[in-house]
């Protein structure tokens, strides 16, 4: 079967060609459930009905399909031990676009096993969709998503009631979910919630707003997601530049170069801005912004650019560049909440590595405060370690200072990530909560 | 390009986000090299590369697989480009390693399954510790679930099973002696962002990316340009179609597709609406089994 030769300047051709050459943003989604919620039935979906599943793709999953209709969960399917098992157990990443807006969307596990994937996954996220299955309610597992997506700030939380088909559309049983995320939500300071009835099966409000619950007002969830407002998340006010590499050609044509590359954690700078630079706490004006074309007059999260200094100072990796007026917090007590990832278990005393922007330290447990359940919320102050998976609140100590803001009012000077230094893996996500000491 | 509400489009981000991993390897990983075929994601990598530390040099080798099955047209493009971003070049040979006895040749003809360890001998000889490839993972299934930074023990693998956690954009970079990370920089982009930013950034290609007229023969659906590596076997009809290429890997493989497009822009109108993926449309080494990309991933392959 050979394919037919595209007419590139039919008008569907060059329709097509518009939609995909058209200024858009980019949303990164990343979605928590299991096989049983339907995840992947409903990621099929909106992969098939946004026209991002190929031919090819479609004949395989057809033939794979072992009921009446094609099982667009197939779609999803990744490594042989995922087939195996039928369930997800690393990140996948998909891709999909409409007219307004392109997707990367992070398909993650929903088992309290591959939590760690699903942290991964979801560390980059926009928006975090939670799928309850509309018969079940509201389950251990769904409060530990939403729980997860709030640790990481994730700034948008959707909640996608799916399976309403099987509770006949019942207004009743959306309602009841919906009161009971709200409220958890509450108590995990979720900026922006909305709750969706869908059937990703047969489509309902997916994609277009569906006629079986008229009772329902708001958008499907994909009208959501090209609309919902992320410009806002951004810190476009407090000037944070991590330096990430220094650039000196050490050629005759350029010999006096020596830029500093990196990419803008948050604020805007400027050509001419009076910046200061850390740990040395020296000042200067920006003399030039070389972006990828050429200079520029500002730059803005997450852009990647070399600033050039007006004076001569001793700056390298590691360092980080801020306004004078406007510094972080220079600080070695860290006060931080940990995701643990490894089996070991993190324990007092114990050594560790630090990564925090493209600062490398080392760094000892002072303390473990508590440990939190995710499904209470309770502090359990009497822990000893963390295991696998578990979430708690840690005191570290580092060898050399970092240049920290709170993860609420800056994501990317509130984070870490801590690695084990005799096995270099990495073992904890960090995040620095408001409020400390 | 700046714009008053600070929003970056979808290529800007994408470029941005490239950019600062490739920085990343380079400050953070002793000795890494970049994957370079003269094929378009290869192509984009390396001018990523060269914003990356614009005005310097980029300050890592580059390194060809050589599997002496190569699109004369493309060779001629990777030493033209080399040269202009004056960049080492480290060939690795699989005809001589096969003349050396280190790989044997297998029965198919298909040279991709003994690149492999003509890849791993090349690492281990020069030290590499980090290798950039411009994998996608909008590519295919396998490449859907790796990380931006892979990493690789002592025999190259991949354990799709336990991977490191990627926390946002903290890359762990760190190994013990004879380990290594593969780094993909695109993972993120699809075909058409691709074709887009060599449009936009009037990157040269190879031509064979663009339509010709050209000699082909049919095989299980797919059209190959007949050329020293695929001659016409006895029986089949050979005739002329412009086509062009979507992927280039090895000439005896990969098949092209019928094409009017001889524009970048009309490439992309035509992919924008084109209904198969590029592996499935022209890789004959894909065709294996659902899970072919895994297991060679598995065993060190990109």
């Amino acid at each position: 079967m050979s394919e037919p030769v595209v007419d590139v300047h039919s008008p569907a051709a060059e329709q097509a060609a518009e939609i995909a050459t058209a200024r858009k943003d980019i949303l990164r989604i990343a979605t928590a459930g299991s096989v049983d919620d339907g995840k992947s039935t409903l990621i099929g979906r909106l992969l098939y009905d946004s026209k991002a599943v190929f031919e090819d793709q479609y004949e395989a999953i057809e033939r794979a399909s072992k009921g009446d209709y094609v099982d667009l969960a197939l779609l999803t399917d990744g490594l042989r031990a995922e087939r195996e098992q039928g369930i997800t157990i690393d990140v996948a990443y998909r891709y999909f676009s409409t007219p307004r807006r392109t997707f990367i969307l992070a398909d993650t596990p929903g088992h309290v096993q591959y939590t760690r994937n699903m942290v991964t996954g979801a560390s980059t996220a926009d928006l975090a969709i939670v799928l309850v299955d509309a018969r079940k309610g509201m389950l251990e597992q769904s409060r530990r998503h939403a729980f997860l997506a709030s640790l990481l700030r994730v700034p948008h939380l959707v909640v996608a009631v799916n399976k309403m088909d099987l509770v006949d559309w019942s207004q009743e049983t959306f309602e009841a979910i919906a009161d009971e995320f709200s409220a958890f939500a509450a108590r995990l300071d979720v900026p922006d919630l909305t709750v969706v009835p869908i059937s990703a099966l047969h489509g309902d409000n997916v994609v277009t707003r569906s006629d079986r619950a008229p009772w329902y007002q708001g958008p499907s969830l994909l009208h959501h997601l090209e609309h919902v407002h992320v410009a806002s998340d951004r810190n476009l006010v407090d000037v944070r530049f991590p330096v990430q590499y220094v650039v000196r050609p050490q050629s005759d044509a350029h010999h006096d170069y020596r830029g500093y590359a990196g990419t803008v954690a948050s604020g805007v700078l400027r050509v001419g801005d009076e910046v200061q630079v850390l740990p040395s706490g020296l000042t200067t004006t920006v003399a030039a912004i070389d972006g990828p074309r050429g200079p520029v007059q500002e730059a803005f999260p997450p852009m990647a650019v070399t600033l050039r200094l007006a004076d001569d100072l001793d700056v390298s990796r590691g360092d980080l560049v801020c306004r004078p007026a406007n510094a972080p917090q220079a600080t070695q007590d860290l006060d931080a909440l940990v995701c643990w990832m490894a089996e070991e278990p993190l324990r007092p005393r114990q050594r560790l590595a630090v990564k925090h922007t493209t600062r490398s330290v080392r760094a000892v447990v002072k303390e473990l405060v508590y440990r939190l359940d995710v499904n209470t919320l309770h502090r359990d102050q009497e822990a000893g370690e963390l295991g696998l998976n578990d979430i708690g609140r840690v005191r570290l100590r580092t060898t050399q200072p970092l240049f920290v803001d709170d993860y609420n009012r800056n994501r990317v000077t509130g984070r870490f990530i801590l690695v084990d230094e005799a096995t270099n893996a990495t073992v904890a996500a960090g995040m620095l909560p408001p409020h400390r000491g | 390009m700046t714009t008053p509400d600070y929003r970056l489009t979808q290529l800007e981000t994408l470029e941005a986000e490239s950019i600062h991993v490739i920085r990343e390897v380079a400050a953070e990983l002793e000795r890494p090299v970049l994957l370079f075929s003269g094929g378009k994601d290869s192509i984009v990598m390396l001018e990523l590369a060269r914003k990356a530390f614009a005005p310097a040099r980029i300050p890592f080798p580059v390194m060809h697989v050589d599997t002496g099955l190569n699109f004369p047209d493309v060779l001629e493009f990777r030493d033209k480009r080399v040269a202009e971003l004056g960049v080492q070049l480290v060939v690795a040979s699989v005809p001589d390693a096969i003349a050396q006895g280190q790989v044997k040749e297998e029965p198919n003809g298909s040279r991709n399954r003994i690149q492999t360890p003509v890849l791993l001998d090349a690492v281990e000889e020069h030290g590499f510790t980090a290798l950039f490839g411009g994998a996608r993972r909008d590519e295919d299934k396998a490449r859907a679930k790796e990380r931006v930074f892979s990493f690789r023990d002592e025999f190259g693998q991949w354990d799709p099973k336990n991977q490191r956690p990627e926390l946002w954009d903290l890359y762990n970079g760190r190994i013990h002696l004879g380990e290594s990370i593969r780094v993909f920089p695109l993972s993120n982009w699809t075909e058409l962002d691709v074709w887009q930013y060599i449009a936009r950034e009037g990157i040269a290609i190879p031509p064979l990316y663009l339509a010709q007229e050209r000699e082909v023969v049919e095989r299980q659906g797919m059209l190959y340009a007949v050329n020293e590596f695929v001659p016409a076997r006895e029986g089949e009809r050979v005739f002329r179609e412009s086509v062009r290429y979507r992927t280039v890997g090895d000439a005896n493989l990969t098949a092209a597709v019928r094409s009017r497009a001889t524009t970048v822009e009309e490439v992309i109108a035509e992919v924008a609406v084109t209904r198969m993926t590029e592996r499935g449309a022209t890789r004959g080494d894909d065709k294996v089994s659902d899970a072919a990309m895994e297991d060679r991933k598995k065993e060190g392959y990109f």
